[in-house]
């Protein structure tokens, strides 16, 4: 799984390139996030418009990313494919993260 | 990675190592099949999570310990997707099928990492039966093709 990250103002956007996050991925997914949000930045945006799948496993790393954040920093999930909106529906777990339809490009030069 | 796939119109069969990535592969291979293209998309996106979720289950569960290989069989019926699963690994704790109950989700820190899975199989799929036959996991249940149950 490719992440690309970059610094806008306050907030780190990481785009996942790569189109799923399983459980034959999920270590690493979990693993490069955690060196991607060394960077201290109070919002971290997860760009996964271009993840067509997600599983158990996957969904577990994005929240163990999230956790590992610590509760002074949020992970914010942006551009969800339908069958990975579903997973998070069925989970309840799109209660949890703050979800946005597209990378908030108006909040670009805050901070 | 020893992949066979019989696609006859309406029927699927496929034989994969039990590991991760064949895993990974399988499902991809399946996806591709007429059968499973000439699905809606939601309805391809729903086997695409429970296949992956019941796979995936064998490969870290029944076959923890040991290799083997899981079959899977597709049939298209009445707009349903059968599915029949089968494994020569460990059999399910206490001969049973996991309840798939969701942990509540509270503060962050208490946020579940896993317990997704069955939840994911048992909201999405219908009959879901669960035996073992000389030796063997038979797992077996269907998929709604049109509109998704949840």
């Amino acid at each position: 799984m490719e992440l690309v990250a970059e610094q806008r103002g306050e907030m780190i956007v990481v785009s996942a390139l790569g189109d799923r996050i399983d459980a034959a991925g999920a270590i690493q997914f979990k693993d490069r996030m955690r060196e991607l949000t060394q960077t201290p930045s109070p919002r971290v945006v997860l760009d996964m418009s271009r993840v067509a799948f997600l599983d158990s496993s996957g969904l577990g790393a994005v929240v163990a990313v999230m956790k590992a954040l610590g509760p002074d920093r949020k992970l914010e999930l942006s551009g969800l494919t339908a069958t990975v909106q579903k997973v998070f529906r069925l989970t309840r777990m799109d209660s949890i993260f703050t979800i946005h339809d597209h990378l908030p490009d108006g909040l670009r030069q805050v901070g | 990675m020893d992949v066979q796939a019989g696609d006859l119109s309406s029927s699927i069969w496929l034989t994969i190592p039990g590991r991760q990535t064949a895993v990974r592969d399988g499902l991809r291979a399946l996806l591709d099949t007429l059968l499973l293209r000439s699905l809606p998309e939601d309805g391809r996106g729903t086997a695409e999570i429970v296949l992956s979720e019941a796979l995936n289950n064998i490969v870290e569960h029944a076959y923890a310990h040991h290799d083997g290989e899981i079959e899977i069989s597709l049939q298209l019926r009445h707009n349903e997707l059968v599915c029949r699963i089968s494994d020569t690994g460990l059999p399910m704790p206490g001969g049973q099928l996991p309840s798939g109950v969701l942990a509540p989700l509270g503060k962050l820190e208490d946020l579940p990492e896993g317990g997704f899975g069955w939840h994911l199989i048992r909201s999405l799929s219908k009959d879901l039966s669960y035996h073992r036959e000389d030796g063997r996991n038979m797992l077996s249940f269907r998929l709604d093709t049109q509109q998704s149950p949840a």
